[in-house]
């Protein structure tokens, strides 16, 4: 099952792009609750998202970014548009999503 | 002057000294509690809660449904659904309409065990049945998941919990209604304190929401947790803020708990799982 | 090697080339590690510093902030930002009281239309900082976000 939802509408030549993505997004500064020790961080650097193969943003997270990230951004584009979505994290997880553009 | 007569009579409901109230009575009392409180609200709109009363927090919360992050769960919820037991049964077997849409029918009261029968109690059931083992009610989980897809499948279906003429249902109606009504814990509060009396003002800095439409948003999303909450832990965590011990969730004290307060939003339609805070 | 050192390394190799040749040719998008060092700072100005170069900001209507008066759950704090601003390089969100200050960077594109939202974790009442890059000037919004504690929360 795929971590990332993902919704692309086209509207007036302006795709707007959406996601959630599962993900902790742990900051590092929480403590376990039964052994005293800090959770280690783990969370979502970055993510790109291309349309038919052009990098169209690419975003920076730190650990301040909520769990289960949401993500919104938009980008001059059509309907029929090839979207991926890669995300990269900082213990060297990733994963991708690939969808249309309605 | 009103508010003081409906007060006495929410009392008078807990106290039932004679058979004064009966459940369609105290159905009655009760939305016109919140009808004078919230002259405002669409009675409809008690499914949302907290937001039907609150404008600011209502903005913030519709920012978060436009693409909630409950939405993985009920994804999951359906996967897991979908999945065979060992025996190859599915969960499918073990409810009406196959599972699908029925979230507005619990809980009921069986009449063959005498007892309220709650959509997360048949689903262990149902698993128990087949050989499996039982899912916790608590932390979110399968349970959590496979309740937020059974809801999601019955959204826009309203509540009709009946309670059937006999003394062991009005029995257990009584109960969950005389649990709503009692102090307990070290803050000596009841639900109704929070929930009736002073839904609307501030608790701190939350808005205790109305005590009609509780039951139609569960599993809840919640900011805080990062997580599905079920009905039975939020009620466990109410008790627990109150510094009261909490019930075993799932046990009959909070099924019956859970008959009163869906019985009190009936003709609410099922929203569920929901974003709170 | 994978694509993306590839193009990458196409990439670099090709403004080298252009560069070289006297031709200044800005490829369409280059790309960026994550700037580790920014995420880390927990001073604001610092931080702001440390992604600029400098600390010359210039609040300006053309920034629209949204963020909500008083966060109902500092674990999830919806936010936007879009500017009617030309020729958007980036949008950064800075939280001046969290414990690193910037919370998210978005490096657009040609194609890019300046706008973007996210949800965070605010752990105090705090100025949060929307800042556009357009034409290498920085234009800021801000707005205060109180972050409370329930009564109920559980």
């Amino acid at each position: 099952m795929s971590t990332i939802k993902l919704r692309a509408k086209e509207s007036k030549g302006v795709v707007t792009v959406k996601a959630i993505i599962k993900h902790p997004m742990e900051t590092g500064q929480r403590k376990n609750k039964k052994t005293g020790e800090k959770i280690p961080a783990h969370f979502i650097q970055q993510v790109i998202c291309k349309a038919n193969n052009d990098e169209v943003i690419t975003i920076n997270w730190g650990p301040a970014v909520s769990k289960n990230p949401y993500l919104t951004f938009a980008y001059m584009g059509s309907k029929g548009d090839m979207i991926d979505l890669t995300w990269e994290d900082n213990q060297g997880n990733k994963d991708s999503l690939q969808g249309e553009v309605k | 002057m009103r508010s003081y007569l409906h007060k006495f009579l929410l009392i008078l409901l807990f106290i039932n000294v004679t058979a004064f109230a009966s459940p369609e009575e105290d159905q009655k009392l009760f939305r016109d509690h919140f009808e004078n409180r919230f002259p405002n609200t669409e009675f409809s709109d008690y499914k949302n809660g907290v937001y039907s009363i609150d404008a600011s927090s209502r903005e913030q919360w519709e920012s978060i449904e436009d693409f909630p992050p409950y939405e993985l769960n009920i994804d999951q919820g359906e996967e897991l659904f979908n999945q065979p037991f060992k025996n190859g049964n599915t969960y499918a077997t073990c409810f009406e309409n196959s599972g699908i849409a029925v979230r507005q029918n619990y809980p009921y009261f069986d009449e063959s065990t005498n007892q309220v029968m709650t959509l997360e109690l048949a689903i262990n059931n149902c698993r128990k049945r087949n050989g499996e083992k039982p899912l916790s009610y608590y932390k979110g989980g399968p349970m959590a998941d496979i309740s937020a897809y059974m809801a999601y499948t019955s959204r826009g279906n309203k509540f009709d919990v009946k309670i059937p003429n006999s003394q062991e249902a009005l029995d257990a109606y009584e109960a969950g209604k005389k649990l709503y009504f009692t102090k307990v814990g070290q803050l000596n509060f009841s639900c109704a304190d929070c929930h009736v009396y002073q839904t609307g003002s501030k608790l701190r800095a939350d808005i205790p929401s109305p005590g009609i439409g509780h039951s139609t948003h569960f599993p809840a999303y919640r900011s805080g947790a990062g997580r599905l909450v079920t009905l039975h832990e939020r009620f466990a965590g109410c008790l627990n803020r109150v510094r009261a011990k909490p019930f075993r969730a799932q046990n009959e004290e909070y099924r019956n708990l859970e008959y009163f307060i869906s019985y009190m939003s009936n003709g609410l339609e099922i929203n569920g799982p929901g974003s709170r805070k | 090697m994978n694509r993306r050192n590839f193009l990458k390394n196409s990439l670099m190799t090709a403004a080298t080339i252009t560069t070289f040749a006297g031709l200044i040719i800005k490829p369409k998008r280059l790309y960026a590690a994550w700037p580790k060092t920014s995420f880390g700072i927990t001073d604001l100005n610092d931080s702001i510093n440390s992604v600029y170069g400098h600390n010359n900001l210039s609040e300006s209507s053309e920034v629209m902030l949204k963020a909500p008066d008083i966060a109902e759950n500092g674990a999830i704090v919806p936010l936007n930002v879009k500017t009617k601003l030309k020729n958007v390089e980036s949008i950064m969100i800075f939280v001046e009281n969290n414990p690193q200050p910037l919370s998210s960077g978005y490096n657009l594109s040609s194609r890019s239309v300046p706008t973007v939202g996210t949800r965070i974790k605010m752990g105090n009442t705090s100025k949060v900082i929307a800042a556009v890059k357009s034409n290498g000037k920085i234009y800021t919004a801000s707005k205060e976000v109180k972050v409370t504690i329930g009564g109920c929360g559980g």
